[in-house]
């Protein structure tokens, strides 16, 4: 019985390690194939580790290929979505959670209903319209789709539903506005549910793929993903500047993330309990 | 006490700026994409809206004599069916082990397979392509270790869709993992101690506790997944860009195609509302179900 114990035990190690190893293999390969020699990577066998590392791909990409641009791109469309899409999702939120109105429960029930639409429906009428407006090709063709989430005001809204009204009337009794109600009283209380939020819009943002490539059709407003995609195009056989121009693509999500591991983590949770 | 608002403008100023933002880009822009869909909108509709003219139905009756939209259909059912299933498989088998009291290192390992969800999809096409290359990469050489020959993965209609699938596994099971792990730990440990008293091995107590406990975490995973796998379009746009000979064309890739590369805008909106209808169904038969686990 004891062996057996072990035994399973031993294969559950290796069945692990294995799968860490399979899991882990793209992102190291990445990582060594980026401070390979000009055509280190293509080689049989493959190498694993570069003989004679170098940060030759890394200097290109910085001097020739513009990637501060695309990087500075994707961090002001990121930062501003983020910012942007809590402050009305919060607004929205703290209104369905706190207010009675008319007309609240039916807006409500079409907003839920809409989270069924596919963003890729909307997506030929709202370029013709940012094309009317003059806003393709800039940060705020970006921006403006994504100021608000009918997903991020569901879950504002749930989480500050939590808040005892009587807080809020203790508030109100003493003179507070509604809108001071919302800055200095709700806005405080929901930090957590904001940080988690904060967190998604962010790499998703940071992530995000098709919308960027229809709408930044100009090379120097292109998005990280954008950029690294257009280039695929171009440098196909460069393996080794692909791998790097990768690397910088993924590094400030990651570090992102394992930041705030905890808070992506709670946020997976808090999507898979709605309903 | 009973607490009511009399102020309704309060409310309104705060519902104002996202409301406005979603009626006038998103509500807007969706019932203008199904009427466009009815249209023959393309390049020349672009300078002046008036050369657009309502076709009736005929975007979609196009659409379905058009093979390459059955074989867009096709492949992306092919991506759903078969990445899907293998997906929450390995989501549940990794769970499991997670929460195996035998295991250690449980944070390594949890954080391990979650790494490849939170980083650019884009980005790991790209390394993706490089470890599929047929004469220097990764996996052949791996594979040639245990005698299989080279295969041409990206390049061979038969086997490019695929590797799509691997990489999308790959970069996707750990977000349901780490659903089922929570979903794992709400079970009682009581239960699995009364299976073992009635004599249960380890394939009963997975068949006859675990499985039924996890059925509604299954459930939601499943339309997710589903609903997420439907839409796939990174993959392909970087990766294959729908080749070889169409074998990895999306719908999300043909509709980008059609209506961003060759500016057939209405024919476009046309592919955007039968993805929806997918979508709509996938959720309907979940609610159906939903109802009926209630009851």
């Amino acid at each position: 019985m004891k062996f057996k114990k072990s035994y399973q035990k031993y294969g559950l190690y290796l069945l692990m390690f294995l799968a860490a190893v399979l899991t882990l293999a793209p992102f190291v390969w990445m990582l060594s194939a980026s401070i390979m020699p000009e055509g280190g990577a293509n080689q049989f066998p493959p190498r694993l580790f570069p003989k004679t590392p170098t940060w030759e791909h890394y200097q290109r990409l910085f001097r020739q290929m513009n990637i501060v641009r695309y990087f500075l791109n994707s961090v002001i469309v990121a930062v501003s979505v983020t910012f942007i899409s809590l402050l009305f999702n919060s607004m929205a939120g703290y209104a369905f959670a706190k207010y009675r109105f008319p007309g609240k429960n039916k807006l409500f029930k079409l907003l839920l209903s809409a989270m069924v639409i596919p963003a890729q429906v909307t997506m030929l009428p709202l370029f013709l319209m940012l094309n009317r407006m003059g806003l393709v090709n800039t940060y705020w063709g970006i921006i403006i789709p994504g100021m608000t989430s009918i997903y991020g005001i569901f879950l504002i809204r749930q989480y500050i539903m939590s808040i005892p009204d009587s807080l809020i009337e203790a508030a109100r009794i003493d003179g507070a506005t509604d809108f001071y109600i919302y800055l200095r009283l709700i806005l405080p209380l929901a930090k957590p549910i904001l940080v988690t939020l904060a967190l998604f819009t962010f790499m998703g943002s940071w992530n995000d793929f098709l919308w960027p490539l229809i709408v930044m059709t100009g090379d120097s407003m292109y998005t990280l993903p954008v950029a690294l995609a257009n280039l695929m195009g171009e440098h196909a056989q460069d393996t080794e500047l692909m791998m790097a121009g990768a690397v910088i693509t993924i590094l400030p999500v990651l570090i992102v993330f394992l930041a705030m591991q905890k808070y992506y983590i709670r946020g997976i949770m808090l999507g898979s309990v709605k309903e | 006490m009973k607490f009511k608002w009399q102020n309704y403008n309060a409310a309104y100023l705060f519902l104002s700026p996202a409301m406005t933002a979603i009626f006038i880009f998103f509500f807007l822009p969706v019932l203008a994409a199904l009427v466009m869909s009815f249209t023959d909108f393309d390049i020349y509709s672009l300078g002046d809206i008036s050369r657009a003219r309502f076709v009736g139905f005929s975007n979609y009756i196009d659409l379905f004599k058009n093979p390459l939209f059955w074989k867009a259909l096709g492949n992306t059912g092919y991506f759903v069916l078969v990445g899907v299933p293998l997906s929450i498989l390995i989501s549940m088998l990794a769970a499991m082990a997670l929460n195996s009291k035998m295991l250690r290192f449980k944070p390594f390992f949890r954080l391990t397979f979650f790494l490849p969800v939170v980083t650019t999809l884009v980005a790991v096409a790209v390394i993706w392509r490089y470890i599929y290359q047929a004469r220097f990469g990764l996996l052949n050489y791996l594979l040639s270790f245990v005698g299989i020959n080279p295969v041409d993965w990206l390049g061979n209609p038969r086997w490019a869709m695929l590797a799509l699938i691997i990489m999308a596994v790959w970069k996707g099971f750990g977000y349901n993992m780490i659903i089922f792990v929570a979903g794992l730990q709400n079970i009682p440990e009581t239960l699995y101690e009364a299976a073992r008293l009635d004599g249960a091995n380890g394939w009963q107590e997975f068949r006859n506790v675990t499985l039924p406990m996890l059925a509604q975490t299954t459930g939601f995973i499943t339309i997710t997944t589903l609903i997420g796998y439907c839409q796939f379009f990174a993959e392909p746009y970087v990766m294959t860009d729908g080749g070889p000979l169409n074998s990895t064309l999306s719908i999300v890739l043909m509709m980008y195609k059609e209506g961003f590369k060759f500016w057939r805008m209405g024919y476009s909106a046309a592919i955007a509302f039968i993805l929806f209808g997918i979508i709509l169904i996938i959720t309907l038969i979940q609610l159906r179900i939903q109802k009926h686990h209630e009851i």
